[in-house]
């Protein structure tokens, strides 16, 4: 992977809190690093688990998920909705070779200005020592498998296909079974 | 004037949606009495010759059903698809990879060596396996190679319509095929099935609590299922919610919870992920060491969530394994 290479990760905070607390840290001019990307819902209970492997699959390296503490939520009950899902959803990703660095789950308070600038920061610098993710270049390596054959049989669609099986398999990448 | 041509095929598959070809009974005689099988290998004899030598379009239809897993495979999908005017995805297999598509969650050496060498079954001293040539008296045999890499259908050629389920019943194989020959089709790429949650034609329906409100998750040999209430409500994982109808809810009939062989909605991207929101947002706990005690009755989350459908979903394959 390229040298300047800079995680990209995907952040969706809750209109309520971490959001305003996001925009806290704004308007006092806290610094923290530039690599996640804000997606604002009402609640952390709307982050429905497609989101974030969409995010995650279309070329993020992280996804962070901003929610009110407990008792807090301003729906009474979205943050543990969003807690349930994210304690299978960490298993689920570890199962498909995700590290556990990569999804993480925060609840900041309005009021919390500085934890959003400790939590992003912390987050890049995990992401950015684990590595991309590159889930696109990867689908992509594991098709290139087929792009031969693919060729082939298109080449041979041109004729009114005479040609025989020993052409056929002549063609073939070489996929040994050992 | 000669008979549309029809093709039955398969790839990785069981064989359990050739049977349910066979399960339309003497209503396949209607099927035959319109159609022209020309290639169906499981019960008849054709060659690919042949096949090949066909024009291009000249099939009506060809129903593929199976993954796609060997060179073969992927070879006869593109040769199908060149030949038929209408290529159907026929089971869950050929829809999102089926059961076969579980095995993205591991490396192909892995599954090779447990196949030749481990299954307590296989004697195999030698550690023989299968190769793509062998030469015996100056005649040189091939074998298909096997991909890294379980695939759906429509991740390999262009797909017109879907027809869901593991295997598809009869009733929506009738109904499709006769959607075919009248040539009352819904767009390209439809799936020829209601586009409702199986919930809606489940009789147990009527049941579901308004907030079920998990303690525990049990598997369904864990306990005695009441054969009248929602599976949710008894604490079962049943992937109705998350699953398309038009199976006529075989499976809670049976007094079986919902697998979700159907895959999605039109309007789900991701038929594993949305289950897991459902079941998960409506656990009772609220801490995450009660929140865990729950999910420990989920132990395979992928292959509960994703029994059919893992070559299609968005993760499609456990993403460090080799390409």
């Amino acid at each position: 992977m390229t040298k300047d290479w800079k995680p990209r990760i995907v952040a969706f905070f809750c209109n309520w809190c971490t959001y305003t607390a996001a925009d806290l840290a704004g308007v006092s001019r806290l610094k923290y690093a530039s690599n996640v990307r804000v997606i604002r819902l009402m609640c952390s209970g709307r982050v429905d688990p497609q989101f974030i492997l969409e995010a995650l699959t279309h070329g993020a390296d992280g996804v962070l998920i901003g929610g009110c503490h407990p008792f807090d939520c301003h729906y009474v009950e979205g943050n543990y909705k969003m807690l349930r899902r994210f304690q299978l959803l960490k298993r689920l990703l570890a199962d498909m070779g995700i590290e556990d660095q990569r999804v993480r789950l925060e609840w900041i308070s309005a009021a919390e200005g500085d934890k959003v600038k400790r939590v992003i920061n912390d987050l890049t610098q995990q992401i950015q020592a684990l590595g991309p993710l590159g889930f696109p270049s990867k689908v992509a390596d594991w098709d290139r498998e087929m792009t031969e054959l693919e060729h082939h049989v298109t080449a041979t669609a041109a004729g009114v296909c005479a040609c025989g099986e020993s052409e056929m398999a002549a063609a073939k990448p070489e996929v040994a079974h050992v | 004037m000669s008979k549309p041509k029809l093709g039955i095929y398969w790839c990785a598959s069981c064989g359990g949606c050739e049977e349910t070809v066979v399960d339309l009974a003497e209503d396949i005689l209607g099927v035959v009495e319109k159609v022209d099988i020309v290639l169906w290998p499981v019960a008849m004899d054709f060659k690919y010759e042949d096949l090949r030598a066909m024009e291009d379009k000249s099939l009506f239809a060809t129903l593929l059903n199976g993954a796609i897993r060997s060179t073969e495979q992927e070879e006869m999908a593109h040769l199908l698809r060149r030949k038929s005017q209408y290529l159907i995805a026929y089971g869950s297999c050929a829809v999102t990879g089926g059961i076969p598509g579980l095995a993205n969650q591991f490396p192909r050496e892995q599954i090779l060596k447990y196949v030749y060498e481990e299954t307590p079954s296989t004697v195999n001293e030698k550690k023989i396996r299968p190769q793509l040539k062998f030469e015996e008296s100056g005649r040189e045999v091939h074998l298909p190679g096997l991909w890294n890499v379980v695939r759906s259908l429509d991740q390999v050629v262009d797909v017109d319509f879907y027809v869901p389920g593991c295997p598809p019943t009869p009733n929506i194989t009738r109904e499709a095929v006769n959607a075919l020959l009248s040539g009352k089709l819904p767009p390209k790429g439809s799936v020829l099935c209601p586009d409702k949650a199986l919930c809606d034609e489940c009789a147990r329906k009527d049941s579901k609590p308004t907030n079920v409100a998990f303690v525990e998750f049990k598997r369904p040999h864990q306990q005695l299922l009441d054969p009248a209430k929602c599976f949710l409500a008894q604490g079962v994982v049943c992937m109705g919610p998350a699953t398309r109808s038009g199976c006529g809810a075989q499976c809670t009939s049976g007094n079986m919870p919902c697998t979700g062989c159907f895959g999605g909605t039109s309007r789900v991207r991701d038929q594993g992920a949305k289950i897991l929101s459902s079941l998960c947002a409506n656990i009772e706990a609220k801490d995450e060491a009660g929140i865990n005690k729950a999910l420990e009755g989920i132990p395979d989350p992928v292959g509960t969530f994703y029994r059919y459908g893992l070559a299609k979903s968005l993760l499609r394959r456990r993403v460090d394994l080799p390409a």
